[in-house]
């Protein structure tokens, strides 16, 4: 597999490469040797039953998780070193939840700058990027607002201007609707489309939601821990 | 800024926690700086009882009290003599007690002890000091003993006319009696003693002949400078190691306080550390937030130890009862070891915690609730 890699002249963005992964000492076995390359730009939806293990691959590839078994390239590096999985977190790759993850104290602009806290990114040019990104989400009037008082989409779209503040590459998301009534999730689902086109950003997307995954360039279909393209 | 606020507000969202760890570490720092306050005032009153208008003090070798230190008058007598001595002053300590007064101190000196020049006379004079049963009161004592000059007061198993009421600026002597040395020694059967010498010299460059000349002449006693009787006497080390173990301890319940409420706080917010951890907080950071709100309480909570330490202090200095006995100035090096002390042990209390919080696997951390 690494050898079709190497052949390609593009390196893909993001690779798993025979990525096994089992909770109590193998007693729960999740991914069974899964193979995915996303090149940049992609979109990509993963689908497939409960418990097939799409959260699981997302956390591998955001490099929150290691793998029982395999590995993980991002822009064709394996990333070794807690530090190197890190910086990724803070410079290559967003994540969104199906629940927002928002810290309640903190009003929806503090919580859109933490990323950029992390990364020691200047509060001046973080600020630029904020307003940027809630002009673009409608979120702008309601910046000084507590989470507890935003509405379900709101927080959705809190969540995503947080993923995308430090420019990442890659936008894992995983369900990132699945919280929402019909027709609020087709909006946000709209408006990350639309960032993720005009910013170039290659998303990897677990979802139910058969409808939402049509609009995803490549459809993967996972079951029992193994992935069918 | 937000580093900051994720700090407050969970500092503000368990209220009544934050107030219970601020409340125990402010206890801690106001007893540590009372008690170490009170007690160095009380080594400093004792210290300069025996410094008064000397430079030295001789007393029996090995001895840990004063109280049961022996040096013969013709000792005194002898070293009185010697060339490179200007002063030599015996003084014998005792405690005498009178109705309703178990503990009162009693100085059996001479009567050209700086003690009695120095002083202000508040009735009497030293000129009656060397007749028979006599004796002075220091202000306070004639105050609790309800005696003036010229009366006769009880005292012990004695009858003594009151010669004389001086005001010192120690405590002790306020609160103590002076009798003549040889009065003294019949009182407390100790004929032909005194507790301690004090000495001033010629030369004050003289100070290591003088200890040598002692050694030599008088091997059971010991002369030493008053500042270094002052490091070595035992009951004032002991003192001291009193006063610091019940701050030490103070502050380690202070500590396992913080320690305590931020195992709590780390358990709670297990959720956020995962998320920041997912936003690309690093192991320092993540400690920085733990640390930073166990800093902040340490802080804080030591700030209002210190003003209800002041606070007791000057309440204990004004208390009537012990007017006099309580010579509390509040050092600066005290405070400065006190915060220092404080910080770190918030700092060592929130160690455990911020390793806890540095281990939170996000992904587990965000799959409930
Ligand atoms: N820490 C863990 N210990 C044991 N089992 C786990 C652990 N984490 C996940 N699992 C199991 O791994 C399997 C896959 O979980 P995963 O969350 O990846 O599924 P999913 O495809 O995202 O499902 P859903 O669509 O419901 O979100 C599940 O059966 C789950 O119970
Ligand atoms: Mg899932």
């Amino acid at each position: 597999m690494s050898k079709v890699a190497t052949q390609n002249a593009k390196t893909p963005l993001i690779q798993g490469e025979n990525l096994w992964k089992s909770y109590e000492a193998g007693a729960i076995p999740v991914l069974n040797g899964v193979d995915l390359s996303v090149d940049a730009g992609e979109t990509v939806a993963l689908c497939g039953p409960s418990g097939c293990g799409k959260s699981t691959l997302l956390h591998l590839l955001g490099s929150l998780d290691e793998p029982t078994r395999g590995r993980v390239l991002l822009n064709g590096r394996e990333l070794k070193r807690s530090s190197e999985r890190r910086n990724a977190l803070r410079h290559e790759v967003g994540f969104v939840f199906q629940l927002h993850n928002l810290l309640p104290d903190l009003t929806l602009e503090e919580n859109c700058l933490i990323p950029s806290i992390a990364a020691g990114i200047s509060r001046r040019d973080a600020l630029v990027r904020f307003e940027q990104l809630a002009g673009r989400t409608g979120l702008i009037h309601r910046r000084a607002q507590k989470i507890q008082k935003l509405s379900g989409g709101e927080r959705q779209r809190t969540a995503l201007c947080r993923a995308l503040m430090n420019r990442p590459a890659l936008l894992l998301a995983d369900e990132p609707t699945g919280s929402l009534d019909e027709k609020t999730s087709a909006q946000v689902f709209e408006l990350l489309m639309e960032l993720v086109a005009t910013e170039g950003i290659t998303l990897v997307m677990a979802t139910h939601d058969r409808a939402l995954a049509a609009k995803c360039r490549r459809l993967s279909e996972m079951h029992e821990g193994r992935l069918y393209v | 800024m937000i580093f900051l606020k994720l700090i407050y507000t969970n500092l503000r969202r368990h209220r009544i926690r934050t107030f219970i760890t601020l409340a125990g570490i402010a206890f801690s720092v106001a007893a540590m700086l009372t008690v170490v306050t009170i007690l160095q005032g009380a080594v400093g009153m004792f210290s300069s009882l025996l410094s008064a208008g000397s430079e030295m003090v001789v007393f029996e070798k090995n001895i840990s009290d004063l109280f049961f230190s022996s040096v013969p008058d013709q000792a005194v007598k002898d070293i009185s003599t010697w060339p490179m001595v200007k002063k030599a002053n015996p003084v014998l300590f005792g405690i005498v007690s009178s109705a309703g007064h178990p503990l009162i101190t009693c100085f059996g000196i001479d009567s050209d002890d700086a003690r009695l020049k120095q002083a202000t006379w508040l009735s009497g004079s030293a000129e009656k000091f060397n007749t028979t049963d006599s004796i002075v009161l220091g202000e306070r004592a004639a105050e609790f003993l309800n005696a003036q000059t010229g009366e006769e007061v009880a005292i012990g198993h004695g009858k003594f006319h009151v010669t004389g009421v001086l005001r010192t600026r120690n405590g002790f002597e306020d609160g103590g009696v002076f009798m003549p040395l040889t009065e003294a020694q019949e009182f407390f059967h100790k004929q032909g003693i005194a507790s301690v010498m004090t000495i001033k010299l010629n030369d004050k460059n003289q100070h290591g002949a003088f200890k040598e000349r002692v050694k030599a002449a008088y091997p059971e006693l010991i002369a030493l400078e008053d500042e270094e009787f002052n490091r070595s006497y035992s009951q004032f080390k002991i003192l001291k190691a009193t006063a610091w173990a019940v701050g030490a301890c103070g502050m380690l319940l202070g500590g396992l306080g913080i320690a305590n409420t931020m195992i709590m706080s780390v358990f709670t917010r297990i959720r956020e550390i995962a998320i920041l951890r997912v936003n690309g907080f690093s192991n320092s950071q993540i400690a920085a937030v733990i640390l930073g709100e166990a800093a902040l309480v340490a802080m804080v909570g030591a700030v209002v130890g210190l003003l209800i330490g002041f606070v007791a202090i000057f309440a204990l200095k004004h208390t009537p009862a012990l007017h006099g006995y309580v010579d509390a100035t509040v050092d600066a090096p005290i405070i400065a070891i006190i915060l220092f002390v404080t910080c770190v042990t918030g700092v060592l209390g929130a160690l455990y915690p911020a390793g806890y919080a540095m281990r939170v696997r996000p992904v587990e951390a965000l799959r409930f609730e």
